[in-house]
């Protein structure tokens, strides 16, 4: 009797694919901090980080050494237990939904029905992570942060759910693995643009990307919730928010863009590809628009983003009835 | 090459017969004003009235320009002038008439109080202030006399004669543990002294600790707010923290060696702050300078104009949230700073203006450079009309926002490029040329709202007409000599110290203890990069200053503040922050 039973061979490599997907993850966010750095560049006439080794290529190596290095301080008027746990969850929350992407047709952790109703509750749980922060913190810009933080992820997740119905009720699952395959023919970013806009300003407002980066607000709020934090508990938010549009990038390559599907290249590639192109559109934001007021940020999600997606969820239902075969 | 400015017809002024009118003996009228207006001597008991006077003039002085004190007990030249220990003097000024006015009151170091005219100028609050801080003159009715620049646990009054002015005349400083939490005890902010609550019903406020050290406060400027959620109900700018001192060091350098103090005090506005003292000087001493040295100092004056409007532009956006636009302005500022290195052989603080001329010539090619830089700027400035200037974000973030009219500007002292956003045409190039601007051809661009969004564009517009002065000074240089043919240029010219003994020993004295000027008095005013720049100096014929005034355009613009946030939003703070464009050395000294 071996060890090696085709099940016990299938639980490893699903554990190998898992870790791979984990590392991967964390890693990318890590890159990414560098990457962002020097695309700023590119596109602000500067050079950016290049110092550290070949062309900057390890400036990621002395950004770790210094961040790891830093005193972990907390501060003494700060809520010990809740300071210590909010960047745990602003990681784990976000690390835990690259669960429910499927990147190729074998590779995914896991595949479940609810997929997509998992991503919304972690993104849910996500906010937690600003909040606890910044209100554990003792800091009136960062309980200031907060605040923004809580009211404006509360405007725009009622709309990033319901961006996403349309694709559920086309491809008739919540299973991201169907998802992608119901867009064989037709990839969801054209039947369904209203629900790739919405919610590619939802994913931004949800990660705190410029310009819904109004927890932070580094001009008004001197960097918002996480104002308190230094070394790795600053890190974690960082990575994190890196994380996140790793995350958003991933969920609109496989919820509009037809996941891993695509002619000639292999399909992790073709996922890699969308991938990076969106990450790439996250920096450009960034570095081309200035930010809107915060009650501004707040009229657009209820006054314009939120009747647009209802809009697309009607059409899409009305749509879906009267082609159905009865 | 210095223009009279009209004020100087004292004959027939509106301001004088007004005042002569009124009060008859008790005003006394300085028969030959030395500082280019009519100088009132008032009895401080008819000060109010006389202040509300000029103000209801059917031709407005509608401005308290400025207000401050010179301590005269070791004034030895006060011939003719009424006996004072200290006089406290305003300066009013009339953009309708396009007169000036000052008003003396003349003090008795035994009873050093003035009424305050917080009432009648708003913006005398701080002014007033200052006043008390540097030389311990109270002002009766004040709603919040305490110290403005100094710490509030500064022992003395420093601009006092008696005060000293070196760190080496003071004992060692030391600061112990106990001394620290003193002094930090000292800068909290207590709401009840200002008249502010702390609740209101069901509303608990929060006081918010804006700065001295915040992204965007543009330097070490502290702003305490007063907030419900994120409303401004209330706020208190809290200056002081970058203060040098600059006024007591010019009473200390000689008249040449102060050149390099007043580069730093718009430190963005490098040899433009030269200006106004130079020109002072050279009234004191008389000197009229060759054209081509007035030129010179037009041309270098409105590059760091545009340099420092660059500046502006940048930070304005980003406290707006975009980051990438200061990049490609200091791009630009880059490439302004390659030409002033060229012709002054530095970069922000060249110190490049003499009493009397310019440091150097310029040097060969300096106007290929130049051209090179004014072929430059246009596209550039397209671009950031284009993708900053026409966005929906910084029109919905800027438009209406901190909004006031030319009335409240003038009421509370507002000058320059933030003044003329709110429509009123008042620039001293054009109203009051000095240096030769009448020769130039150029426009006083002017906005209509007032509001943060005019406040950007306009600087915008003022590059492009700056950029029309310098084509016509490459155009147009006058040949000639650098330096004016003077006893009193300083240095005095090289070419003459070698060949004549007498030249020799002039500049052996005027290095070594450096120029002695007639005494008097002399005031210049400049359209400086932030707003109207004023030097008033007083000479007791010595080598140095016996005072200096140095009238700064910010100081007034911040005092404004908590008239426009209440009711706004923290992100409005920062808009308006970002749209006056202030350096704290302008505001402190």
């Amino acid at each position: 009797m071996t060890l090696l039973t085709p099940e016990v061979v299938a639980v490893l490599v699903a554990m190998l694919q898992a870790l791979v997907i984990l590392l991967g993850a964390v890693l990318l966010g890590a890159v990414l901090t560098v990457v962002e750095r020097r695309l700023l560049g590119l596109w602000q006439d500067r050079y950016g980080p290049n110092r550290v080794g070949p062309g900057g290529s390890l400036q990621l190596v002395a950004d770790m050494i210094k961040i790891f290095f830093k005193e972990d301080w907390i501060p003494p008027f700060a809520d010990r237990g809740l300071f210590v746990m909010a960047p745990a969850i602003a990681m784990a929350s976000l690390l835990l939904s690259f669960m429910i992407i499927p990147f190729t047709p074998d590779w995914g952790v896991a595949d479940w029905h609810i997929g997509l109703l998992f991503f919304l509750a972690m993104a849910g749980i996500n906010v937690y992570a600003v909040l606890l922060g910044g209100w554990s913190s003792g800091n009136k810009y960062a309980l200031i942060g907060a605040m923004r933080a809580s009211a404006q992820t509360l405007s725009y997740e009622v709309f990033m759910g319901l961006a996403l119905m349309g694709v559920v009720a086309m491809a008739g699952s919540f299973n991201l693995r169907e998802i992608v395959a119901a867009q064989q023919g037709l990839w969801f970013i054209l039947p369904q643009f209203l629900g790739f806009a919405t919610f590619l300003i939802a994913g931004i407002a949800v990660t705190h990307r410029h310009p819904f980066d109004q927890p932070e607000a580094e001009q008004e709020l001197a960097d918002g919730y996480h104002i308190e934090y230094a070394s790795m508990k600053f890190g974690m938010f960082f990575i994190g928010e890196y994380i996140g549009i790793v995350l958003v990038s991933a969920l609109i390559v496989t919820l509009f863009l037809g996941g891993w599907l695509g002619p000639w290249l292999p399909p992790w590639l073709w996922f890699a590809i969308k991938t990076l192109v969106l990450v790439t559109l996250f920096i450009l934001l960034r570095a081309a628009l200035p930010r809107p007021r915060y009650d501004g940020v707040m009229r657009f999600g209820w006054k314009v983003c939120l009747p647009l997606t209802l809009i697309n969820l009607l059409v899409t239902g009305a749509v879906i009835l009267l082609v159905a075969p009865s | 090459m210095r223009v009279a400015p009209p004020s100087s017809r004292s004959e027939a002024d509106p301001a004088v017969e007004t005042l002569r009118h009124r009060f008859g003996d008790r005003a006394w009228v300085e028969p030959a004003s030395q500082v280019g207006m009519p100088v009132l001597w008032l009895d401080r008991g008819c000060l109010l009235e006389a202040l509300a006077a000029l103000r209801d003039l059917p031709a407005s002085f509608a401005m308290l320009f400025d207000l401050s004190a010179v301590d005269e007990r070791l004034r030895d030249h006060r011939e003719g002038l009424p006996a004072a220990d200290f006089t406290v003097f305003y300066q009013l000024l009339s953009v309708a008439s396009n007169r000036d006015v000052m008003l003396k009151v003349a003090l008795d170091g035994a009873d050093l109080e003035v009424p305050s005219c917080v009432g009648v100028f708003p913006n005398a609050a701080w002014y007033e202030r200052e006043v008390w801080d540097m030389f311990g003159i109270r002002f009766a009715g004040h709603p919040h006399l305490t110290r403005l620049l100094m710490p509030p646990t500064w022992q003395g009054h420093p601009l006092r004669k008696d005060h000293a002015a070196r760190a080496t005349e003071f004992d060692p400083y030391t600061l112990t543990v106990a001394g620290q939490q003193r002094e930090q005890q000292a800068l909290r902010f207590d709401p009840e002294a200002w008249g502010m609550r702390r609740q209101r019903e069901d509303t608990e406020f929060m006081f918010l600790n804006l700065g001295p050290n915040h992204p965007s406060a543009h330097g070490a400027f502290r702003i305490i707010l007063q907030l419900d959620g994120e409303e401004i109900v209330d706020c208190v700018p809290d200056i002081g923290y970058h203060h040098r001192g600059a006024e007591k060091m010019g009473e200390r350098q000689t008249w040449h060696s102060f050149i390099p103090y007043t580069d730093r005090i718009d430190y963005t506005g490098g040899v433009m702050n030269n200006l106004p003292y130079v020109l002072a000087v050279e009234t004191l001493a008389g000197i009229e300078v060759p054209a081509r040295v007035a030129t010179i100092r037009v041309m270098m004056a409105e590059l760091f104009r545009i340099s420092s409007h660059l500046l502006f532009l940048g930070t304005y956006l980003q406290d707006l949230g975009a980051m990438s636009p200061v990049f490609y302005t200091f791009t630009d500022r880059q490439k302004a700073y390659e030409v002033i290195e060229a012709i002054t052989g530095f970069r922000m603080h060249p110190a490049w203006y003499r009493i009397g001329g310019v440091a150097q010539d310029l040097p060969r090619g300096w106007d290929t450079l130049m051209q090179g830089f004014v072929d430059w700027m246009p596209k550039r400035l397209r671009e950031y009309d284009r993708s900053m200037m026409d966005n929906a974000i910084v029109r919905e973030r800027t438009r209406d926002v901190a909004a006031f009219d030319g009335a409240e500007a003038l009421a509370w002292g507002v000058t320059g490029p933030n003044l003329r956003a709110t429509g009123l045409d008042f620039d001293l190039r054009k109203r009051r040329p000095y240096s030769g601007y009448e020769q130039f051809d150029f426009e006083v661009p002017l906005g209509s709202r007032g509001d943060a969004f005019d406040r950007g564009r306009i600087r915008i517009e003022e590059m492009r007409q700056s950029l029309r002065i310098l084509q016509q000074c490459i155009d147009h240089m006058p040949a000639g000599d650098y330096k004016a043919d003077h006893p009193l240029t300083t240095p005095p010219p090289r070419e003459r110290m070698l060949a004549h003994i007498e030249t020799l020993i002039t500049h052996f004295l005027q290095v070594s203890w450096g120029p002695v000027l007639p005494p008097g008095e002399s005031l210049a005013m400049v359209e400086a990069t932030k707003g109207i720049n004023g030097y008033y100096l007083t000479s007791d014929g010595g080598t140095t200053s016996y005072r200096t005034r140095i009238r700064t355009p910010s100081f007034p613009h911040l005092q404004q503040i908590p008239a426009l946030m209440r009711g706004g939003f923290v992100p409005d703070l920062i808009a308006h922050l970002g749209s006056i464009d202030f350096v704290m050395a302008d505001v402190d000294r």
